[in-house]
């Protein structure tokens, strides 16, 4: 597609990499038709398409971003459907990035959305902030009805208590930066991201995970040092923290990588995976040595069910006759390009698969979104659920915990796909799943 | 840039009461009339042509339809109709003075009737939309664009697609049954309906590739067809397009007329395979798609003899699929084949003429001259049992020159076209990217008396009226 920008404005290597991504579209409109918000809100302007034409023209002109261009931005869920679907190769996550960070540097949002996304952008990464504000979240829902039932400030507060779990789990021990050993000879040595919104909401998942790999004689480390990767905050277009965070981590496992070693960095929350394998163009432009560590970090990660698939996954419990339907992740699914991977490990662990329909459609969490459009998340969730009911599974597997907490509160339980393969593999049922046949 | 009529004075002057007045028709998130949100609706498939329209209206039901058609014309409001935005000739391209009329809100399926083999859907629901809605009980619909994904079955209607496998299954005016449409005045009218063959004039032959020139198409009756047994594709290298563009004659010049017969070449097969992973031959200069249906034995039987008729032509590799993925790879590339080409050049130029498949390989060997002669790049990607050639003509929009030269050898590609007795559009529809070559097709007698149908319909030209037609100083009366 033709592109209209001045050689000084390519002389920014931001500007530039945006012109070389906008060049590779071709304007060819297969991305409207698997996009969540367009096939909602039939509105070019809310489909990728549309985005990118809208994200091109404020960057040509160079003018700073308008309430148009921001509506719609911020309506995208970043659940990169458009990524697997677009034949030219676009790549969307880049520029859309670019367009948030741009919009936050030249765009003064209403008060309220300004205060909302603060407040996320200090809780979310912090386990101990998180902790207290869900606390404090529960004892506040009881008071939800009294909100106004119009208005995105109401509906935003609204959405934020709903989605406060009704128990706030205690801190799991795995928080604690560790090393895990190997039981048996060790076979390996991985470090583990332990996040942070994920292992305050459901600490099971990441125990499930240290559990299943040491017990496999793989070695894990809860690194000192790191902590959220930065995908909260890089999502809202808050650059320099979110560089931070990643900085933080880069630094933590380079300093494993250098000292111990390390055969991989495992991620079990797919969201934050798709922003670690991004480390290394995010850090594109720094100096040599980080840029390094960042390409290296990038190139080391894998999903959890990555490497249980690399490393060989066998169960040891007989097979418990329950059907799953299994939700593909947006971020395993379009940002990793990860899809056998989860249901084949599944399947080998003795489980019936279903895949419910338009599993290309996100369930509306996409993040924070779920808080910051929860309208739009609303129906994505509905409809999301009423294609897994569809299946008639007996539970939902996923690999992300955005889309479990989504997903969760309907009639069937939501768990991670790691705590079932820990199950069958001589780990302890997952909270909430019938154990009948097992 | 594509010359388009002068703006009406009247009507731009009036642009805030007429912006005002079609606000009251839909509900609010239904009216676009800023500048910067507009912008996105300038163009379509073919982006090379903009033209930032005056409002884009999003309508949802037929009614709502009908009030804007209504007030338009009143007003004297030119409107243009857009589905998706796919097209590739420029259909959807918008004037200065128009209000885009676009569909993509009507997206249910309204009827499915497995009994009597049909179903009735919005103008807005995506061509794949429809066979997905019917697939679980066994049915499909049949033409089926390359873009079916994302296209819609009005757009698809007003431009009569086809798709690879309507060497089959006909084009979309072969499987439609009826229409709901929207006059110019605004009137809903209903042509045809649930049974073949609607009463009176052919009317739906008449509305069926009418480029969005003589109604609003808001519903369709659509034929489903049962779906076949099972279906196996069998790619077919040679080592030259000529060889490959041979090997399709003698294919159809036999008398066996396989489900798809698709043709890609060098250029094409790289981008195509970096997309889909698909197994393509890499090492051969062109593929032919061959995929036949039916039962096993006579999948085996037709694969069979079309084996024995490549092999004639030396080929450099042939392999029949072997499993449903492996098949839906295959497909999965052919289908992004445009697409795929932006991973080889920042803009191409579509082609969409037809030739007698007896001269493929003589057309396929000019169309290498000429774009040798040029310097411009050139991937053929086409459904070539039906001789409906598709050369993506590659250059880069930030180069003037470059896509001045791309508008020429397109130009000369469709003359030859129609030297070779075919004409200058398959399935992509006339637009604006080949309505100044409706000279070359027609005479001045002939292109009048097509102008006085459209008058016909639409006495003040005010739907879509930039397009299909040489422009004119003033439209011929009825």
């Amino acid at each position: 597609m033709q592109t209209h920008f001045t050689e000084a404005q390519l002389r920014d290597p931001d500007t530039s990499v945006a012109n070389q991504i906008l060049r590779t579209c071709v304007h060819c409109g297969m991305c409207t038709a698997t996009c969540p918000t367009f096939v909602l809100l039939g509105d070019e302007l809310d489909s990728p398409r549309g985005r990118i034409y809208l994200i091109k023209d404020m960057l040509e002109t160079g003018r700073p971003a308008s309430e148009e261009v921001v509506r719609h931005v911020d309506r995208c869920l970043s659940c990169l459907a458009c990524m697997t679907t677009c034949p030219s190769g676009v790549n969307y996550m880049h520029l859309v990035d670019h367009a948030r960070t741009y919009i936050e540097a030249t765009y003064r949002r209403p008060v309220h959305d300004r205060a909302l996304r603060a407040v996320l952008a200090a809780v979310l990464p912090r386990p101990a902030l998180m902790r207290l504000t869900l606390k404090g979240a529960k004892l506040a829902r009881p008071f939800a009805r009294l909100l106004p039932r119009k208005g995105m400030f109401a509906l935003r507060l609204r959405a934020l208590l709903k989605l406060a779990p009704a128990t706030v789990p205690p801190a799991s021990p795995t928080e604690i930066p560790a090393s895990h050993p190997a039981l048996g000879t060790r076979r390996a040595r991985v470090a583990l991201l332990a996040g942070c919104a994920q292992q305050v909401l459901d600490p099971a998942i990441n125990e499930a995970t240290i559990r299943l790999l040491t017990r496999m004689g793989v070695e894990v480390v809860v690194a000192e040092g790191a902590g959220c990767c930065g995908a909260v905050t890089h999502h809202m277009g808050k650059h320099d923290p979110a560089m931070a965070s990643a900085a933080a981590n880069i630094a933590a496992w380079t300093r494993e990588l250098e000292g111990p070693g390390l055969d991989a960095i495992i991620v079990n929350t797919s969201g934050c995976g798709t922003t670690v394998k991004d480390y290394g163009f995010m850090f594109r432009t720094a100096e040599p040595g980080l840029r390094a560590q960042a390409e290296r970090v990038s190139a080391l990660t894998l999903d959890i069910s990555e490497y249980l698939t690399k490393i060989g996954y066998a169960p040891t419990r007989p097979a418990p006759g329950l059907t799953i339907a299994y939700h593909a992740a947006c971020s395993l699914q379009h940002g990793q390009k990860v899809t056998a991977a989860p249901k084949t490990l599944l399947r080998t662990a003795g489980f019936t698969v279903k895949e419910p329909a338009e599993g290309h459609l996100c369930c509306g969490s996409a993040g924070t979104y779920n808080l910051m459009q929860p309208e739009i998340a609303t129906r994505l969730r509905t409809r999301k659920l009423e294609n897994i009911r569809a299946t008639g599974a007996d539970l939902i597997a996923a690999g992300n915990i955005g889309c479990m907490t989504q997903l969760a509160g309907d009639t069937m339980p939501v768990v991670h796909t790691i705590e079932l393969l820990d199950w069958m593999a001589g780990g302890p049922a997952p909270e909430g799943i019938a154990t009948h046949g097992a | 840039m594509i010359a388009q009529p002068a703006p009406k004075r009247d009507v731009m002057a009036r642009r805030d009461i007429i912006v005002a007045g079609l606000g009251r028709l839909v509900p609010e998130t239904g009216l676009i009339a800023d500048p910067i949100r507009l912008k996105p609706y300038e163009t379509d498939g073919l982006s090379a042509y903009r033209q930032t329209p005056m409002a884009v209206i999003l309508p949802e039901t037929t009614e709502q339809v009908a009030a804007i058609m209504a007030f338009c014309h009143r007003e004297g409001v030119r409107v243009v109709p857009r589905g998706a935005g796919t097209s590739l000739s420029g259909g959807a391209l918008p004037m200065e003075d128009s209000v885009v009329l676009g569909l993509m809100r009507m997206n249910r399926i309204l009827e499915i009737d497995y009994a009597d083999r049909c179903a009735v859907v919005q103008a807005g629901v995506t061509n794949i939309g429809i066979t997905q809605a019917v697939q679980a009980e066994g049915f499909f619909y049949a033409p089926d664009p390359s873009s079916q994904l994302a296209c819609m079955i009005g757009g698809n209607v007003n431009m009569n697609s086809g798709g690879a496998h309507c060497l089959r299954y006909g084009v979309t005016a072969n499987n439609l049954l009826g229409l709901r449409i929207v006059t110019v005045e605004g009137d809903i009218i209903d042509i045809g309906g649930a049974h073949l063959d609607a009463a009176g004039y052919d009317w739906l032959g008449l509305l069926t590739g009418s480029e969005g020139q003589l109604a609003v198409v808001t519903e369709v009756t659509v034929r489903i067809l049962r779906s076949p047994e099972g279906a196996r594709a069998m790619l077919a290298a040679f080592s030259a397009n000529e060889i490959a563009g041979a090997c399709v004659d003698a294919i159809i010049g036999s008398g066996i007329i396989p489900v798809a017969l698709e043709f890609m070449d060098r250029p094409a097969i790289h981008a195509c395979e970096a997309f889909a992973h698909a197994g393509y031959p890499l090492d051969a200069e062109a593929m032919l798609i061959i995929e036949v249906e039916g039962s096993v034995a006579e999948q085996d039987y037709m694969l069979d003899r079309i084996r024995d008729i490549c092999n004639r032509f030396d080929p450099v590799s042939l392999r029949v699929s072997q499993s449903a993925e492996e098949s839906l790879a295959i497909w999965k590339g052919r289908k992004g084949a445009f697409g795929a080409v932006g991973r080889i050049s920042p803009d191409y130029l579509c082609m969409d003429g037809t030739i007698p498949t007896s001269r493929l390989a003589e057309v396929l060997g000019r169309i290498g001259a000429m774009s040798a002669a040029c310097g411009l790049q050139v991937a053929n990607i086409f459904h070539a049992g039906d001789g409906n050639l598709h050369p993506l003509i590659m250059f880069d929009a930030n180069d003037p020159t470059s896509f001045h030269k791309a508008e020429t050898f397109g130009a000369d590609i469709l003359r030859l076209c129609v030297e070779v007795g075919g004409c200058l559009t398959g399935e992509h529809g006339v637009g604006v990217e080949k309505r100044d070559l409706m000279g070359v097709q027609f005479t001045d007698i002939e292109l009048d008396q097509q102008r006085r149908v459209k008058s016909a319909f639409d006495p003040g030209w005010l739907l879509n009226p930039s397009k299909v037609f040489p422009l004119k100083p003033e439209p011929a009366a009825a």
